[in-house]
This record gives C-alpha cells, sequence and structure tokens, in this order.
C-alpha cells in the first residue's frame, strides 16, 4: 500500500516537472500555423455548402465542425 | 511536513514559471527598443530617438491578413500626419527576413519600416495578438493600445492620433 503511495507521488512529481515544457505559442510565432495546409477544415466554404445541404435534408444542423489551426489574428 | 501536499506545490510552482509578469499598458513608459533597418542598410534604431514626437508603433507580420488590411491606414496616416508630427513605426516580426520583404513588395510602406530580428521588442511591448498597435505621446507614454485591426476602426485611430498630436509635450 505504501509503495503504490510513493509510487504514485513519484508519478505526480514527475508530471509537475513536464508542465512547465507546455509553453504558450507568442503571437509572432504563429506563422507555420497560419499556413492554409494548417486549417483544420482545408474548404470552409465547401464545408459550409455541405453543413447547409445536410442541415436541408436532415431538418438538423450543428456539430459538424471543430475549430483550430491559424494564425490567430485579431 | 504534511508530505501529501508537496506535488500540489510542485504544480504550482511549475505553473507559476509558465505564467509572464511583465506587462505594457496605457499609462507605462514605451520601451526603448533597438530596432534595425529592413532594408540593406540595416541601420540601426532606437525607439528614445523619436521622443518628441507622436508614435505610432505597429507590430505585423507577413502572415497576417489584418496586418496587410492596415497598410493604407498607416500609409495614409503617414501622408497626412508626418509634418504635424507623427510617427508611424511598422514593426515586422517575420522569423523569415525574405516572407517581409516579398510582403512589402506587395503591399508598398511609405513609412518606416523596422525588423525586430530577435523579437524582444515584441517581448519588451508584451505583444498579445497579430497586429498590436501603440499610440505613444510626445512625453514617450503609451497612451492607447489596440489589438487587431478591422478596416471600419481606421477613423477612430486617426482621430487618436490627432487629439495626441494636439497636446503639447511637457518638458522635464
Amino acid at each position: 500500500m505504501k509503495t503504490t503511495q510513493h509510487a504514485l507521488s513519484a508519478l505526480i512529481l514527475v508530471l509537475c516537472a513536464c508542465v512547465p515544457g507546455c509553453a504558450n505559442v507568442a503571437p509572432w510565432e504563429r506563422g507555420n500555423l497560419a499556413k492554409p495546409h494548417m486549417a483544420l477544415n482545408p474548404d470552409p466554404m465547401q464545408s459550409a455548402l455541405r453543413t447547409h445541404l445536410y442541415g436541408s435534408r436532415e431538418a438538423s444542423t450543428g456539430g459538424g465542425a471543430a475549430s483550430g489551426g491559424g494564425c490567430g489574428c485579431y | 511536513m504534511n508530505l501529501r501536499i508537496v506535488p500540489f506545490l510542485c504544480a504550482a510552482l511549475a505553473l507559476g514559471l509558465t505564467q509572464k509578469t511583465q506587462a505594457t499598458d496605457a499609462g507605462n513608459e514605451v520601451p526603448n527598443c533597438a530596432l534595425s533597418a529592413i532594408d540593406t542598410t540595416q541601420q540601426s534604431y532606437a525607439l528614445k530617438q523619436f521622443r518628441g514626437k507622436v508614435l505610432y508603433v505597429d507590430f505585423w507580420s507577413s502572415w497576417c491578413n489584418p496586418c496587410a488590411q492596415s497598410f493604407s491606414l498607416l500609409n495614409e496616416m503617414n501622408r497626412d500626419l508626418k509634418d504635424k508630427g507623427l510617427q508611424v513605426i511598422g514593426i515586422n516580426l517575420d522569423e523569415v527576413p525574405e516572407d517581409a520583404k516579398a510582403f512589402l513588395a506587395k503591399h508598398p510602406a511609405s513609412f518606416t519600416v523596422m525588423a525586430d530580428a530577435n523579437q524582444q521588442c515584441a517581448k519588451d511591448f508584451d505583444v498579445k495578438a497579430m497586429p498590436s498597435s501603440y499610440l505613444v505621446d510626445r512625453n514617450g507614454v503609451i497612451r492607447y493600445v489596440h489589438l487587431g485591426f478591422r478596416p471600419g476602426e481606421a477613423k477612430e485611430f486617426r482621430a487618436l492620433a490627432e487629439q495626441l498630436l494636439a497636446e503639447n509635450p511637457v518638458r522635464k
């Protein structure tokens, strides 16, 4: 029982040590993220059209897209 | 001491290390950044040498679409308000200098464009978004900070710059 507790504490300590590795990407370092092929949705217009058609057929919409990538520009 | 709190202390410390403590907001003095010209001369500049003028400092990158949109306003403000004491400075933050040169060939800039090669100026200003604009009065105090750019905001920027130009510097 005590060994398990020690192992758990050691694991948490190791995970804590890894946390500073999660660095923020500075706004000026997002040049690669801004490239078109980094977008999760390669063709937003086509996706919008497909979503519209799907919504018309099914009489329901939503839940069809995810956000991500991009330059994060304001 | 209860050893159970040690992991939580470590976690708090680790999270604390990832947080920034410095910020440049309205009311603070403008950082005295060292910059270099983006052309072949590579002439060095320091922001302090523009003291006495109203500064419009704009951080931009070639991959940032709103930055490209803002160039027409920056050119216009430079053309109309330069003689009244406005200094428009575009600070490029591209990691590859050739990208900036290609961008400038497509979107010509009549205002002063400089490069922040080691990104120290962006860190000193604590740039939070692209583009970021800072209006600095004649005394070297940051008066307005604006994140991003939308074409509808051009009038507001111009009015703010004209307001600062109308103020007299305080002699120290």
